[in-house]
């Protein structure tokens, strides 16, 4: 299983690292991403609380460690 | 070259429960919801999961997830990704209680380091070394690689202060206070001396690192450990020189660079040079690419290798074109579009909303999943990789051993006790199996321990 997890890992690490370099140089892609980015930026308010000052204010923890 | 090192990561979260905006119950109320579940499986807020996995409830109620032991920083980045997802099935579980006992709202768990109030809470890295190294001049090599690589592995932050708000590449920057120390709330250290290898002591050390941000993105998770361990690798190679970059101030130099985006702020030496954390990381990358080229870094050391010059090429040309891979440079550009878009002041509170959100773990809800999901990041680990460290540990580790004997226990609803080295059957006869050898995955003593239940 190790094995199976080192191969996936190879894969999936080269491929990230092969879609970022390609990104620059593909306008398509890079069109479609700017794109998504601006369905992400429309929609973010859904997930935003409320009442953001509220929210940051009484976001209070204890210290840890 | 095939030295292998055990790999583990501790994160603290941050937790909150609200109702349209307002805090409806304290961390420690929610996090005792958070952690009924728990209790009824473990009979204790601090058990060991049959991933291997340690899961507890820590100083100051802070959930707390320390991944099993790893000996490839892959499965590190698939185990605390895993660990994420434990936590958010209990935050899950938590919230509909509430809700059946009449108490609406939301559980928020953030895997941030900071609060409103300048509390932090964790995220700790273990490297497991030899005890015949020289730990304690590796320790003072390390500190300025530590304080300078922030510039690929900031988790990023929007500090408000009367002159305005600013955003920084760290958010525990602000909570170090010393180099060296066996402190860990009281003043927090770089790297913590705490001698507890769990392992035989007299073979080895375990590299405490407490100064690292938690990060969402799991390209920094690994290149954080990859590019730690191409630094151990090379101290511990005793005839390869590193130069001596020693900082004159570590503890000013670590804020000064994390207010300084361009990342060319220079910072001063104890030679008298001055130099910025760019510039750094450019020497200690240099040495490492050579390295590899004279002596060679095992298969993963060298992946991190590439994501680091990656990265260090990459600031040098335009920090901002990290915004996929680096988790300050993504939070401060989805914040730098969302201020644009809706024309708001660097000050509002929206844009640390956004800074809190960030972190938040939910899947469908935090926003570097949000970002995910609409392909602005990129990931490092398969999902079914994810999935599987949820509840199978590491199978080259002594994790593995725990895991089976704490499954098979399970099974048969024995009562046991177990811990990093200890896996204890308590019955009459109190029998206990010491796992002193974190690299080894095999004991027959265990698996007759196992085949007795």
């Amino acid at each position: 299983m190790a094995e199976r997890i080192q191969r996936k890992s190879n894969s999936s690490v080269e491929s990230s690292e092969v879609a970022t370099e390609s990104l620059s140089s593909d306008s398509d892609t890079g069109q479609r991403l700017r794109a998504e980015l601006d369905d992400l930026l429309d929609e973010i308010d859904e997930v935003l609380e409320t009442n953001a000052e509220e929210f940051v204010r009484a976001y209070v923890q204890k210290g840890g460690e | 070259m095939t030295k292998r090192r055990i790999f583990g990561l501790e994160t603290e979260y941050g937790i909150t429960f609200t109702h349209r905006g307002q805090r409806r119950l304290t961390p420690d109320e929610v996090s005792r919801y958070l952690f009924r579940n728990v209790v009824t499986w473990g009979r204790s807020s601090n058990v060991f999961l049959e991933n291997g996995a340690r899961l507890y409830l820590d100083v100051g109620s802070h959930p707390e997830y320390a991944t099993p032991e790893c000996d490839s920083i892959y499965d590190v980045v698939a185990h605390d990704r895993a660990g994420e997802a434990i936590l958010d099935r209990l935050a899950f579980a938590a919230e509909e209680r509430l809700q059946q006992e009449g108490v609406k709202g939301t559980v928020y768990l953030l895997k941030n380091n900071t609060d409103s109030a300048g509390n932090s809470y964790g995220c700790h890295e273990n490297y497991l070394t030899r005890r015949s190294d020289d730990g304690s001049r590796h320790a003072s090599v390390l500190i300025p690689f530590l304080v300078t690589r922030q510039i690929f592995t900031g988790a990023g932050r929007l500090v408000p202060s009367a002159r305005g708000t600013q955003f920084t590449i760290s958010q525990r920057a602000e909570h170090i206070w010393e180099s060296i120390s066996s402190a860990t709330t009281r003043s927090r250290p770089i790297i913590n001396t705490r001698d507890e290898p769990h392992a035989d002591a007299e073979l080895y050390r375990r590299l405490h690192v407490i100064v690292g941000d938690s990060n969402m993105s799991e390209y920094s998770t690994f290149l954080k450990i990859g590019s730690t361990a191409c630094m151990l690798r090379m101290l511990e190679d005793p005839k390869w020189d590193l130069r001596d970059l020693t900082l004159e101030n570590p503890i000013r130099a670590i804020r000064e660079i994390s207010h300084d985006t361009t990342c060319r702020r220079r910072v001063s030496l104890q030679s008298g040079r001055e130099m910025s954390a760019l510039d750094i990381q450019r020497e200690y990358l240099s040495s490492a690419l050579r390295y590899a080229e004279e002596r060679g870094f095992p298969e993963e050391e060298q992946r991190a290798l590439l994501m680091w010059e990656h990265c260090v090429s990459t600031i040098e040309n335009d920090p901002m074109k990290l915004e996929r891979l680096v988790d300050w440079v993504t939070k401060l550009s989805l914040i730098d579009a969302y201020k644009t878009k809706n024309a708001l002041s660097m000050n509002d509170a929206k844009l640390q909303l956004i800074d809190l959100q960030y972190h938040d773990i939910r899947r469908d809800r935090g926003l570097f999943y949000r970002l995910a999901r609409h392909e602005q990041v990129e990931s490092v680990v398969a999902e079914t990789d994810i999935l599987n460290a949820m509840s199978v540990p590491p199978q080259t580790t002594r994790a593995r051993l725990r895991g089976a004997f704490i499954s098979a226990a399970k099974a048969k609803k024995r009562d046991y006790t177990v811990d990093w080295v200890h896996l204890k059957l308590n019955d009459q006869a109190q029998r206990t199996v010491l796992c002193k050898d974190p690299f080894k995955s095999r004991d027959e003593r265990v698996e007759r321990l196992i085949e007795s239940l």
